[in-house]
């Protein structure tokens, strides 16, 4: 059986402090803003960034490679749960709706 | 209303400082993630999909108007204003910030409140009927019972690492309120020649796998009660599944071993603990049950109102119920505004309730496990005042018991675990049938959402019960009928393959036109009318398709 192929990631987690959505860019800082995150579009370097991710527990909670397409403005997610987490709730204008 | 004893006090301050010690070490690092996580879960920290979230404690669902108060300023200072009341009484703030969390317990402190064992594998916050002290069916107040148990289980050595969470929830009426079967264990309070007993439910729960409670013991007698209750959790202690998440609640133990053996083993268990007890616990329960004397009614008679207005007379009509004194109410305020987020309230929602229970109702209030707060004792006369309050804060809407009276969780709008959204269903629910003008006439209806199998919306005991999945990255909404959460409990039936978020309020609607059309007469409900005639209509009316197919 073929594996299947690798599908782009970013690597995403909640900020210590805020608890809030954050994603790794590409200057190694973590960004609010979806849009300003790395699209990882290679394996091994997708798991090689979540290890260094893994080992700032002093910044982030829980991260993980979660799917993305890329688009004209950055990722865009592949799944209902991950555009949940990149706008907030949809009862009230919180979270990121408020900042970004 | 039970009143903390200095060692209360004492108790909760310091595992608040406990707590501050443990997020300055988790933020400079002493501390990983791993071991901070059982730590915060102990005091009701959860991080969620957008934030942290604080689930605080309303044991028993009773609160005073000081509380509340409090409830309003910690959602004002550290949250975004406003709180979430949940089907377990708690309340939820959705948006607190890690460092603020320690000032947050701190404060719930200075009123006597927590948030221990409001998460993690312990015996949870203990639920109660809402009506309690209240009710004109009512044995006897389950709020003494329950709050002997909140101390024994707080912090009960034997019982932090339990294979699962555990839930208890007391009734005093025979008109169950609390969903007692739906618990790990459901105690109903009632009474044999003239003698005050227990009725000890085991083994009932919602979730990936629902089970209705069994009859442990039919009659236990008072004093037995504690000896009894952690002969059935150190039982389940010892044979709960570990090996398994989805297995390891006692209703899994239970329905593997069967309820004879589990009997057999209760029953030797409380034999060697039973001495144990010195019978300072009975002294205990004397000592709280007269914190809950009722207070002292006020007996003058409301006048008669002449022209009162139609949407007075529908608020009386749909959230007034009998009291046990003839010339009170129990008076239920809606939190399920059509079109708001049910179980929300704002800070300012919640002083004016305060002030409410504080102006007129001998400072009570109730939270409900269907997400809606109490005044449990309300002299008629003040009626009329109390609605023209709850009507200039946006609290007055008549839909109590109706269609648009939805629990709902919070679904993928905020809760980590959920697969589908659960809020923007029931605000459509409501938005569509108030648009229609139905709810009246379609009359008691009791419509939950869970976003998950988890269950929290407990949809599985809705008439109509909506369970929202991830059926290949889309939302999808199953629809279960028939479900009922009082005392004689049913498991709701599936009526068949699931509805894509666009697809489900025309299929409610369809369901509820074909009840309107079926039922004898206004009189008789949904779930009498589902009861008479099965799923079969209903099945035809939410799958029109399907039926034309098979009448072909």
């Amino acid at each position: 059986m073929m594996p299947q192929p690798f599908t782009p990631k970013v690597v995403t987690a909640n900020a210590l402090f805020e608890g809030d959505v954050v994603y790794l860019a590409a200057d190694g800082d973590w960004t609010r803003a979806l849009s300003k995150a790395e699209l990882f579009t290679n394996e091994a370097t997708a798991a090689l960034a979540l290890l260094d991710a893994e080992a700032r527990a002093h910044e982030v909670v829980g991260p993980y490679l979660a799917d993305m397409a890329p688009g004209p403005d950055g990722p865009t997610p592949v799944h209902f749960r991950e555009a949940f987490r990149m706008r907030g709730p949809s009862n009230h204008a919180h979270g990121k709706q408020e900042t970004i | 209303m039970y009143t903390y004893t200095a060692f209360d006090q004492s108790f909760i301050r310091t595992r608040v400082a406990q707590f501050r010690a443990q997020v300055e070490r988790r933020i400079d690092g002493s501390l990983t993630e791993d071991e901070f996580k059982p730590l915060r879960l102990m005091n009701g920290l959860y991080l969620q999909l957008h934030a942290y979230m604080l689930r605080v404690a309303i044991p028993y669902g009773t609160l005073n108007g000081a509380q509340m108060r409090q409830l309003a300023m910690i959602a004002d200072r550290w949250d975004k204003g406003y709180g979430h009341f949940t089907t377990r009484q708690n309340i939820q703030y959705n948006w607190p910030a890690l460092r603020d969390v320690p000032d947050m317990l701190d404060a719930l402190a200075d009123v006597g409140m927590h948030a221990i064992q409001t998460s993690g594998n312990t015996i949870r916050n203990v639920t109660a009927d809402h009506f309690a002290g209240a009710a004109a069916d009512e044995v006897a107040d389950p709020r003494p019972v329950a709050e002997l148990i909140r101390q024994w289980s707080t912090d009960h050595p034997e019982f932090q690492f339990l294979p699962r969470k555990f839930k208890v929830a007391v009734t005093g009426s025979p008109d169950d309120r609390a969903v007692t079967a739906a618990h790990d264990i459901g105690l109903r309070i009632v009474q044999r020649d003239g003698v005050i007993g227990y009725q000890v439910l085991v083994g009932g729960g919602l979730g990936r796998t629902p089970m209705i409670g069994k009859v442990l013991a039919d009659f236990l007698p008072q004093a037995d009660l504690l000896p009894y209750l952690e002969a059935i959790v150190a039982v389940y202690n010892m044979l709960g599944r570990r090996d398994n998440k989805y297995k390891a609640r006692i209703k899994i133990t239970v329905h593997e071993i069967g309820l004879a053996e589990i009997k057999r083993l209760v029953a030797a268990e409380f034999a060697a603990r039973k001495p144990l007890f010195s019978g300072v616990d009975q002294e205990m329960l004397a000592g709280i049950a007269a914190q809950f004397a009722p207070p002292a009614f006020d007996a003058a008679p409301a006048a008669p109102i002449f022209n009162a207005s139609p949407a007075y007379r529908a608020f009386v009509d749909t959230n007034v119920t009998a009291h046990r004194h003839p010339d009170y109410a129990i008076v239920t305020i809606s939190l399920k505004a059509h079109g708001a987020t049910p179980g929300d309230a704002s800070a300012d929602q919640m002083r004016v309730m305060a002030t409410l229970a504080e102006t007129y109702a001998h400072d009570e209030l109730r939270i409900s496990h269907e997400q809606n707060v109490i005044l449990p004792h309300v002299p008629r006369r003040h009626l009329p005042a109390i609605h023209a309050a709850l009507s200039g804060a946006g609290l007055a809407t008549a839909n109590i018991g109706l269609i648009s009276d939805i629990i709902a969780c919070p679904g993928m709008d905020y809760c980590a675990l959920a697969t589908a959204r659960s809020i923007p269903i029931a605000v459509e629910i409501a938005t569509r049938f108030d648009t229609l003008k139905l709810e009246q006439d379609i009359g008691p209806l009791k419509i939950k959402i869970s976003g998950c199998i988890n269950a929290c919306g407990h949809h599985h005991v809705g008439h109509i019960g909506i369970l929202g999945l991830d059926r290949a990255g889309v939302e999808n909404y199953q629809i279960t009928l028939g479900g009922d959460g009082t005392a004689d409990a049913v498991i709701g039936e599936r009526a068949g393959p699931g509805f894509g978020a666009d697809e489900v309020i025309p299929a409610i609607e369809r369901v509820v036109m074909a009840y309107l059309d079926l039922r004898t007469d206004r009189a008789e409900t949904f779930l009498q009318t589902y009861r008479r005639l099965g799923l079969a209509p209903f099945k035809a009316a939410l799958y029109p398709a399907e039926a034309r197919v098979h009448a072909a």
